[in-house]
């Protein structure tokens, strides 16, 4: 019998699953809605200051014909009064109190204004507090959301007076927006944040209309850089969700956000790290329904690998992550290509041609160009079996028999030993030593 | 007629003759060029005879390149539109496509292809192909069917005046007048001879070479000639009762259906069409789609041996068309008009040097089969009278005319050729193909020091 309950950060909810503090999580009668479909919880969409949107308001990126490969939004925190907003939050959580009711926050940077509404909010009943310091448009611009995520000592000061009144746990939201994601982190952990949800949107134009050179989206003549989401955020969102879960200074729990639209996306956040995932823009784009398969995917998918709880997985490929100087050099592999199950479209040999290493010869057999791989001039770098469109059509092959093995920090250091600098002749006598020819 | 059939309401016409493939949308072309692999070196441009680069014609509709995805096209073919609709694609391009072999259903090239022409068109045929200087010389093209029109386009491009002799009022050969009205309409075909014609090439219609003007007096006026005459009259059947009323010729019955005055083409309540080749299912289908109760096909040897494609095979039995395999005609009945078709069963022996299996009748299982009208669709004769009135011309056994299969020159050594006069009959493809490669065996003999008159 699997088991999808989570505890991140003290928030418990039946599954892993929350809707993102974005539009879908704008009321109460989205979010009850959400929940009736199956949602584990919700991150209100953040209340706070006063604002007002503009109409226009999102950009779609399409890919080759496919919609909304990437969204990006000039949408505020929630322009809703905040008496409604509080009242709704109170009435949902009411409703559904196994489900998990965080409610993103975000205003000025006062400690007076940080205190009531943390109060206030708490007032609800609601689980827990995300505070938004990733918003990157609008809000920035008036000292909030990216601009205090942008800051570490700000992040600090900020989580610190939240945490002076809060009895709930408290996770801090961090912007992606910055060189090193692990500041912020380690600023919120010293702050005593109860977790840490990443990534917020990316700063971004979505694109230009070739017809009249507006930037989408377009407000009358102008737009703006906005904040970018969905499916092509999600390695970006990977690599720093690893950034913050490897640090021993930040050792929180995680909640995973950034281009996630299923239950293969959600198992790859968590087995980074990530003990609850949110949801935005498959939810913008398909609505929430799609939880059903979410769950449903990630059950079966537990089942058949005899895993009955997330806490199993969780983390489980952080082992894994290192550095380049760590990997092994002699670890060779070479490309194999199924000449049954190709179907002659060329596709390989013009990528190893002409971005490669020239590897791949196209001979006419029988009227059609059969692709071959020159195994000696083959470096493995896998391109061709990247633009094969068979499956299992070209495989990589490994051809060293594990035998010798040597990283580059063990190159180097081998090097130290025996008086040798590191110069193009060393290294080719240790390549040519290992039967690698590089010209 | 005995029985004619009785005519249609107007809008009954216009769904039985309604395209069989509708356009793309704009967002559906899209969606589907976006599905090519973009092969490299790829199956479906080796498999067209006129070697159109389609993977970068579609990759170029992907990215919204609508007149680059255009260029690209004619830049192998002058008659696309005619191609992408009356193309065989299951047996050519499309029978080609790399996702046959992994069980997806194979892009639709015909219909992209006709998408990005038909909006070339759409835009006015802005200019994308610019001439070469005059280079004083000049051709006479007989014939302005694909081959004609093909060889035409190609060399007015390179800087000759091009003159071209057409004997039909309408121009445009069979892309005008052979192609079932559900494949395509005649406006089409003429779109793409306006395009030809934009390249400053002349089409003198009304002008049968023979007759108006004499070969001779032709040589004289150009440099070189082209011979794109396609073929003749069907072949008699040589059976008694030929000659009745209700008696026609697969070929002129289908210009009659493309005049597109659907009321004015009588067709009998019963129909036998006798053939079984891809103008066999045309008469048949259309002849159907007129009105006619009932159409039979009646070929000599099996379904097996039929020379028709597939899908036309699929489309004529989707209209109700019944097919009479082994069964040849002996004569065909009546005293004053056509009342029956008397035929013979048949049985199939050893294969033939085309490897078809010859079929020899039944003695004494003669049947007759009560029709109104007969469709010859046995093929088409070459038009050898013409032809052999021509200098130096050499004609093979099938009366197709001998060319160099590198550069289409005739034993004459200023006509060139191309088209159905040289193959017997293929594909409009193939024409356009012999056309455009005919110019340049042209344009590369009128080069030559003593080339040319």
């Amino acid at each position: 019998m699997v088991d999808l309950s989570i505890n991140c950060a003290g928030i418990k909810s039946p599954n892993p699953f929350w809707l993102a503090s974005a539009p879908p999580s704008n009321s109460a009668y989205q979010n009850c809605k959400a929940f009736e479909h199956g949602w584990g919880g919700t991150v209100w969409k953040t209340i706070g200051e006063p604002v007002m949107n503009v109409f226009n308001r999102y950009g779609g990126l399409d890919y080759n014909g496919q919609k909304i490969f990437g969204l990006n939004n000039i949408e505020l925190i929630s322009d809703r009064p905040i008496e409604v907003n509080l009242r709704e939050i109170a009435e949902t959580k009411k409703l559904w109190p196994d489900r998990a009711v965080v409610v993103s926050l975000m205003v000025e940077s006062k400690r007076e204004t940080w205190h009531e509404i943390v109060k206030r909010t708490i007032d609800t009943g609601c689980d827990g507090i995300e505070l938004n310091y990733g918003c990157p448009h609008g809000m920035s611009e008036r000292g909030m959301g990216a601009a205090v995520g942008q800051v570490p000592e700000y992040c600090k000061m900020i989580t610190e007076w939240v945490k002076e009144v809060s009895t709930i746990p408290v996770i801090v939201k961090l912007t992606p927006n910055v060189s090193n994601i692990q500041l912020p982190a380690r600023a919120a952990k010293a702050a005593g944040a109860d977790g840490i949800s990443l990534i917020n949107t990316i700063n971004s134009i979505i694109g230009i209309n070739l017809d009249t050179f507006e930037l989408k989206p377009n407000v009358g003549s102008l737009g703006g850089h906005g904040g970018y989401a969905g499916p092509a955020v999600k390695p970006i969102a990977l690599h720093l969700l690893s950034q913050v879960a490897i640090d021993p200074e930040v050792n929180l729990p995680i909640s995973g956000i950034g281009g996630i639209s299923n239950w293969r996306d959600a198992l790859e956040f968590i087995l980074l790290g990530a003990s609850s995932v949110q949801v935005c823009t498959a939810v913008m784009h398909y609505g929430f329904r799609i939880i059903n398969d979410m769950i449903e995917g990630m059950i079966n998918w537990m089942e058949s690998k005899n895993i009955s709880s997330l806490d199993q997985i969780m983390g489980k490929s952080l082992p894994r992550i290192s550095d380049f100087g760590n990997f092994d050099l002699l670890n060779r592999t070479i490309a194999r290509i199924d000449q049954k199950k190709c179907i002659h479209c060329n596709l390989c040999y013009i990528a190893c041609e002409d971005a490669a290493h020239q590897c791949i010869d196209l001979t006419p057999v029988n009227g059609h160009n059969q692709t071959e791989v020159r195994e000696k001039d083959c470096v493995g770098c896998a391109l061709c079996s990247l633009v094969c469109p068979v499956e299992g059509c070209i495989s990589m092959v490994r051809i060293d028999d594990g035998s010798a093995s040597k990283t580059w920090n063990q190159l180097l250091e081998d090097f130290k030993k025996s008086g040798k600098k590191l110069t193009w002749e060393n290294l080719a006598e240790f390549q040519h030593k290992h039967g690698i020819e590089i010209d | 007629m005995k029985n004619i059939a009785p005519k249609l309401p107007v809008e009954e016409y216009e769904k039985n003759f309604a395209e069989l493939h509708p356009p793309l949308t704009s967002n559906s072309a899209i969606t589907e060029a976006n599905r090519c692999l973009y092969c490299y070196d790829s199956p479906c441009m080796k498999a067209c005879p006129t070697h159109i680069d389609i993977s970068t014609f579609i990759k170029k509709i992907s990215t919204g390149n609508l007149l680059g995805s255009a260029k690209t096209i004619y830049e192998s073919n002058w008659v696309p539109l005619t191609c992408a609709k009356a193309c065989p694609v299951e047996v050519l391009c499309e029978g080609a496509c790399v996702y046959n072999l992994t069980g997806e259903k194979p892009i639709e090239i015909g219909r992209l292809q006709r998408f990005a022409i038909e909006n070339y068109f759409s835009k006015g045929m802005p200019v994308i192909f610019h001439k070469s200087p005059v280079n004083g010389k000049s051709v006479g093209v007989i014939g302005s069917g694909p081959a004609g029109l093909a060889c035409g386009a190609e060399l007015s491009l390179l800087g000759y005046k091009v003159t071209i002799y057409e004997s039909n009022k309408i121009p445009g050969g069979l892309n005008t007048w052979g192609i079932a009205p559900y494949k395509m309409r005649r406006e089409d075909s003429l779109k793409e001879v306006e395009m030809v014609k934009s390249f400053c090439v002349e089409i003198k219609t009304g002008t049968m070479i023979g007759r108006d003007i004499k070969v001779a007096e032709l040589l004289n006026q150009h440099d070189a000639i082209f011979l794109g005459v396609g073929l003749g009259e069907s072949p008699p059947l040589s059976i008694p009762g030929e000659k009745l009323p209700g008696v026609i010729g697969a070929l002129e019955f289908i210009e009659k259906v493309k005049s597109e005055n659907w009321e004015d083409v009588h067709v009998g309540k019963r129909v036998a069409v006798i053939g079984a080749g891809n103008t066999s299912i045309d008469a048949a289908t259309e002849a159907k789609r007129l009105g006619a109760e009932q159409v039979f096909i009646i070929y000599r040897r099996s379904d097996v041996e039929m020379p028709a494609y597939k899908f036309e095979y699929d489309l004529a039995k989707k209209d109700g068309i019944v097919f009479h395999f082994l069964t040849s005609p002996k004569r065909i009945v009546g005293k004053y008009f056509v009342e029956g078709i008397e035929c013979l069963k048949m049985k199939l022996g050893a294969a033939d040097n085309y490897g078809r299996r010859r079929s020899s009748p039944i003695p004494g299982s003669e049947f007759i089969i009560p029709v109104d009208m007969v469709i010859k669709a046995i093929g088409q004769e070459t038009k050898s009278s013409f032809l052999s009135s021509i200098p130096n011309l050499t004609l093979d056994n099938e009366g197709c005319v001998v060319v160099n299969p590198k550069n289409f020159q005739t034993t004459n050594p200023r006509i060139f050729a191309g088209g159905d006069c040289i193959n017997g009959g293929k594909e409009v493809v193939n024409a356009a193909y012999d056309g455009k490669n005919a110019a340049h065996g042209i344009d590369k003999f009128l080069s030559l020091p003593y080339g040319g008159k």
